[in-house]
């Protein structure tokens, strides 16, 4: 299954945003949107699944438009994270089960009860499964986050800074289990990132946006220091540190 | 491996991508989900204790009063197997009151817990953002113009509850209106209308206001049956309408992006639940006056006990709001003896110190 992105155009009152950005992914793999900030990376996101509305462009998933679909339909096929939240008054397991809003009736079934404990003990939450989400820490949070927009049961995985406010461990943590999840499953991640050493450690595919237009749109092998120095204006250098490739700016 | 066993059809006729898998029907529940059921089972009985002691709250006040009545004779007379002047103390005046108590009770914290939810304002109520304002100016509009008849006043009483949500909703609508700024437009609102009314009073005459001024004071003793049935419907239907939306509203408590993500239409959303809101507070408005702060407490209560999850929020606040409601008035009939105080009067005696708590406290 392939998400291919077409000449999606976005402008708020005649100030563009976003034009003519195309991209593909497919099944398995993390794209990561790099950009500075300003640069339609969040907008970009919300476009994919209709939250705000382009003016020109389409989404398909496999063979599906899925602009011609009603919000509930997108929501069962596209998670989606925000970069900020109120965490809500409810139980872990009660923001998870909110997952499940898009494919529920009137009743909750037991179908979504199973799919949230698997949510959950795949994202190591299950002992807090009964505590206020208000109570935990902010990595913590984030994971009931993801959690929540796993149990969409969705194939496109979006996610807008899930690093951002996390320190060094929790966002290896979250971007660990992304990955995992992504590789295990019938998912594909697109992920608003500034951080380039993460990018460049999880992901598979990058998109940098600059001046409302697609820069570059590389794979890991093909990522060098150019791309990202036209994309950030500034001197970078990659290089090879205990077998991992890391991004520093000079 | 996450995908639902079932999968339902889309909207334009497509099928939905979702692969059908065997239902899992047999399979047990796992250990957390249990413990999350069994969480649920007790906020649950402690909900039906709730029901019971406002029961218990509503045969004692049937029972209290002028005319004593024994528990005994009150079931002779509500099967009928009595008649005498007990009959008419229960039938005429007593049931009507404590079950416009508990309706206007349910109703009103319905309201305000949906003005709560939808436009995410812990301060929110018919009464502090001037709806109940709204509806008692067109109420008393309605007395002077057509005099004291059910329907007009509650026509005009709902068109000025609704003339309130309008202003409100776009004034939310406005990006960047913190929930303190809509508060003040509330206040705002609250005394354009208290104004409008008293200029209302002015040019009223002798009958027509006193008419208005006991009509302002906020009592659940007035009401015929018929008022009873009608506010009973509405807040049934809007009731009815909310628990059916509880994950919506549980979406819209976690950010209006958050909720666009889930699939959720928040505009319409916002927009039917104020209606809601706005109709059952208009017809308790009309039919009673304005009983302030209960549709502020409690939902504040409600949450305090059972969380955020609208699921459980919706009936605990109803329920509570009944029991509250209930509670002042009874209290209000054995403050006086024989006569009553207007439970408007102590609602607002017990509610205005609630709000200034809440405010104090940072209202989280």
């Amino acid at each position: 299954m392939i998400l291919s992105v077409n000449d999606i155009r976005f402008s708020y009152n005649s100030h563009a945003v976003l034009d003519d950005v195309s991209f593909c992914v497919g099944k398995g793999s993390v794209l990561a949107i790099l950009g500075v900030n300003g640069a339609g990376k969040s907008t970009l996101l919300k476009c994919l699944n209709r939250i705000l509305h382009p003016q020109a462009g389409s989404v398909l998933l496999g063979e599906e438009n899925l602009f011609k679909l009603s919000q509930d339909a997108i929501a069962r096929r596209m998670g989606y994270v925000p970069q900020q939240h109120n965490p809500p008054r409810l139980t872990v397991y009660e923001a998870v089960l909110l997952g499940r809003r898009p494919h529920m009736g009137l009743t909750v079934g037991k179908a979504d009860f199973a799919i949230v404990e698997r949510t959950l003990e795949r994202m190591g939450l299950s002992t807090l499964a009964l505590r206020p989400v208000s109570d935990l820490s902010g990595g913590e949070m984030q994971k009931v986050m993801i959690a929540r927009a796993l149990a969409q049961s969705p194939t496109i995985l979006l996610l807008d800074e899930p690093t951002s406010n996390l320190d060094l461990k929790n966002q290896m943590d979250v971007m660990g289990l992304i990955r995992t999840v992504v590789s295990d499953g019938e998912l594909m991640a697109v992920i608003a990132i500034h951080d380039l050493n993460l990018a460049v450690r999880f992901a598979d595919q990058f998109l940098f946006l600059k001046d409302h237009c697609v820069h570059a749109l590389v794979s890991r092998d093909d990522l060098n220091a150019g791309i990202i120095e036209q994309g950030y204006g500034l001197k970078f250098m990659i290089a090879e540190v205990a077998g991992r490739r890391v991004v520093v700016p000079l | 491996m996450l995908k639902p066993s079932w999968s339902r059809g889309d909207a334009g006729g497509k099928i939905s991508s979702d692969a059908p898998l065997p239902p899992s029907a047999a399979a047990p529940l796992g250990a957390v989900t249990e413990s999350f059921l069994a969480y649920v089972r007790g906020k649950r009985t402690l909900m039906v204790s709730l029901l019971g002691v406002t029961a218990f709250l509503a045969v004692v006040a049937v029972t209290q009063g002028a005319y004593d009545i024994s528990p005994g004779h009150l079931l002779r007379v509500l099967t009928g197997s009595a008649v005498g002047p007990a009959d008419i103390v229960v039938w005429k005046i007593r049931l009507p009151r404590i079950m416009s108590a508990i309706v206007v009770g349910w109703g009103l914290s319905l309201s305000g817990l949906g003005i709560q939810s939808l436009l995410k304002n812990p301060l929110g109520s018919p009464s502090t953002l001037g709806i109940s304002q709204g509806a008692a100016f067109g109420a008393a509009a309605a007395i002077v113009i057509f005099g004291q008849q059910m329907v007009s006043v509650t026509v005009f009483a709902f068109a000025g509850a609704m003339g309130a949500t309008a202003v409100i909703m776009v004034l939310a609508s406005l990006r960047r209106l913190s929930p303190q700024a809509i508060i003040l437009a509330g206040v705002a609102l609250s005394s354009l209308f208290a104004s409008a009314t008293v200029l209302i009073q002015y040019l009223a005459s002798d009958t027509q206001l006193a008419v208005i001024v006991f009509w302002t004071f906020g009592d659940v003793a007035r009401a015929s049956w018929s008022e009873i049935g009608m506010l009973t419907g509405a807040v049934g239907v809007a009731s009815i309408f909310l628990i059916s939306r509880r994950w919506d509203l549980n979406a819209m408590a976690a950010g209006e992006v958050t909720a666009k993500g889930l699939g959720v239409n928040v505009n319409r959303m916002r927009l039917h639940g104020m209606l809601a809101a706005a109709l059952v507070a208009a017809l308790a408005t009309a039919f009673h006056g304005v009983i302030a702060f209960v549709g502020l407490i409690a939902p504040h209560i409600a949450r305090k006990l059972v969380g955020g999850d609208h699921g459980l929020l919706i009936p605990f606040s109803a329920i509570i709001g009944a029991l509250l409601l209930l509670t002042a008035d009874t209290f209000g009939r054995a403050l006086i003896g024989s006569g009553a105080l207007p439970v408007g009067i102590i609602t607002s005696f017990m509610g205005a110190p609630m709000f200034l708590f809440l405010l104090v406290r940072g209202y989280r």
